[in-house]
């Protein structure tokens, strides 16, 4: 790619040919060191919530070099993994993240192919009236659920408000939109010959999309799949505002709520819970990082 | 591939006949409006719906009795605490997404730098902060900060930098909920950037080279003009969800020290959620409405541009 291409000049310009693959290789150092500078910004917080998940209480209120752990302990994560609270909120996100982004998938999957390849009155406004409710913030519409769900109580005496399952009808509201978005991408840049090929073959829409769009637009599947765990991993502000008795609680609002009494911060725990808390979505990453990235731009350079 | 399993016999008899053709098409949008609906419902039921009943509960007064017309806002218009809101919100979002764009931008251009075969294991370190979930980094930043332990305070005091109030202080409040904010969002921004980058071609660098631009140069006459798209697009995405942004300020300071953090989404949580005053809540959050729909209006814009120059 970026190699030092030969310019096309004579001779004329040889030493100045010298000079530029020079000029890229101090470019290249000087990135290199820059690069590393940022990495320590971006990588500081994680990296002292590790240091700090080893650490006893004792050690962490000592007047000793924060950076460092003296006496390194499991002792946070044994009692973390141990105590019923903290394995109930895993419990309950990792239920609601899965449920959710199943949900997410059969609700968008097929909107999206709908949307991409049949052309229905008004699709291409629904197409456009996707995307813009994923711009729409959960800031916005957390206050009018929380009385709607008031009302609905009202009016069927069931309650929606402190119920872990509620998270599940209202995170959709953040994943399916950017999900049938992104997949509207995919299976608009799969050839039309392609689905016009099985027609001919006899095959019916249910068939196309089943052995042909979600195939071939796959790597596109997983990503969408990927970003929706990852919100539904991550959403804070419902299940602060719809949940609040302990064994409702998914891990974030769970972490911030338990492991902080008043004014006494149980720090080697809470950066142990977080940390573990993180795992997860940072455990995907690691092993799909190129499909996220792909998800991430795909939003935006596609569409 | 598509394995015909449909019988001979199926694909033999003529699947449009004549006249039948527009039922045909007529079942095609039914079958594509049936696959649809119930993304149409969720969005219908759980976003627009909410979205409108929200106009109306901010026209109500605090027991929800009666219908108060402009009251609330006329009411929160009379208030100081709500222009330093309004004032906090946009120092907030334009000062968080101008750092995130430039650190964006600038560490893309270290990453495209560097030889290709290296550039995965970079990338993959640089966004690490946008994978982390908000609420969990943010309690890392919280205890960075912390006012009798900050790791960040015991570093400064060897260069003889005196404790820093990092949430105590109304500023250093400030200062702290953006670079959070930034350092969770200059990742995405460099990823961004980086994809957009990647897209300008070669020969225009070559050219300009030839041409005797200095990087200056190429960087405003070149680079900028060909990713004008990707961060017109980003920037204003990134500003709607800044501006609505929740998490850290309500982990960090949760508005404090006395609101000067607040934010529109912290405070219409503080009265809508913890004072039970819905209405009042509900018409702060609307606040953030008009913002949205310009950003919104200018992304649809750009992606309905780039979409053309695609095609």
């Amino acid at each position: 790619m970026s190699t030092a291409t030969m310019p096309l000049a004579g001779p004329g310009t040889r030493p100045r040919y010298g000079s530029m693959s020079n000029d890229r290789k101090w470019a290249m150092r000087w990135s290199y060191f820059f690069l590393s500078l940022f990495v320590v910004f971006f990588l500081t917080p994680p990296i002292y919530m590790f240091i700090t998940s080893l650490k006893t209480s004792a050690e962490i209120s000592a007047a000793t070099n924060p950076w460092w752990v003296f006496n390194p302990t499991l002792d946070n994560y044994k009692e973390l993994l141990t105590s019923n609270t903290y394995l109930i909120f895993f419990r309950n996100s990792a239920i609601v993240s899965i449920f959710v982004v199943t949900i997410t998938m059969i609700i968008s999957v097929p909107a999206a192919f709908a949307l991409a390849r049949m052309k229905f009155w008004g699709s291409a406004t629904l197409a456009t009236g996707v995307f813009l409710t994923y711009l729409v913030p959960d800031t916005l519409l957390f206050i009018p659920l929380f009385k709607m769900f008031a009302t609905f109580h009202e009016w069927t005496g069931i309650q929606l408000i402190n119920r872990w399952w509620v998270l599940l009808v209202i995170y959709p509201t953040l994943t399916v939109p950017f999900c049938t978005w992104i997949m509207i991408g995919y299976f608009a840049s799969i050839p039309k010959e392609l689905d016009e090929a099985a027609l001919m073959d006899g095959a019916n829409y249910r068939q196309i999309l089943f052995r042909v769009f979600i195939p071939v637009a796959l790597p596109g599947l997983i990503a969408a799949t990927i970003f929706a765990f990852t919100v539904s991993w991550a959403q804070f502000l419902y299940p602060l505002a719809f949940t609040t008795s302990a064994d409702q609680l998914v891990l974030p609002v769970g972490i911030i709520t338990t492991l902080i009494k008043g004014d006494v911060f149980n720090w080697g725990q809470i950066m142990t819970g977080a940390l573990l808390g993180a795992a997860p979505p940072l455990i995907i990453y690691a092993f799909l990082m190129d499909y996220y990235i792909a998800g991430l731009t795909a939003g935006a350079t596609k569409g | 591939m598509v394995d015909a399993t449909m019988p001979q016999s199926r694909a033999a008899t003529p699947a449009v006949k004549r006249g039948g053709f527009h039922k045909a098409m007529q079942r095609r949008s039914t079958i594509a409006f049936l696959m649809a609906s119930p993304l149409i419902v969720l969005i219908a039921l759980l976003v627009v719906y909410p979205a409108g009943y929200a106009m109306y509960l901010a026209m109500l007064n605090k027991s929800m009795q009666r219908f108060v017309g402009f009251g609330n806002f006329l009411f929160l218009f009379k208030r100081d605490t709500f222009w330093l809101v309004v004032w906090q919100s946009c120092v907030f979002a334009i000062t968080a997404v101008a750092f995130k764009a430039l650190i964006g931008f600038i560490v893309a251009h270290f990453v495209h730098n560097i030889p290709n075969a290296k550039q995965r294991k970079w990338r993959g370190m640089l966004l690490i902060p946008w994978v982390i979930p908000p609420a969990m980094s943010t309690l890392a930043w919280l205890w960075l900060f912390d006012p009798s332990y900050s790791a960040f305070n015991w570093l400064l005091s060897f260069v003889g930098i005196g404790p820093i109030p990092w949430t105590g202080d109304a500023n250093w409040a400030r200062f702290s909920v953006i670079l959070v904010n930034i350092w969770v969002g200059a990742p995405f921004f460099m990823i961004m950037y980086l994809a957009a980058l990647k897209s300008v071609p070669e020969q225009l660098y070559e050219a300009a080279a030839i041409d005797g631009a200095s990087w200056w140069q190429r960087i405003w006459y070149v680079t900028l003009p060909m990713m004008r798209n990707i961060i017109a697009i980003t920037t204003l995405f990134s500003l709607i969800v800044t501006f609505a942004n929740f998490d850290i300020v309500q982990i960090l300071t949760a508005g404090g020290p006395i609101d000067r953090t607040h934010v529109f989404a912290t405070w219409a949580f503080r009265l809508g959620i913890q004072s039970s005053d819905i209405p009042l809540g509900a018409s702060v959050s609307l606040f953030m409405f008009p913002i949205l729909g310009i950003a919104a209006i200018f992304i649809l814009r750009d992606i309905n541009r780039r979409g053309n120059e695609s095609a």
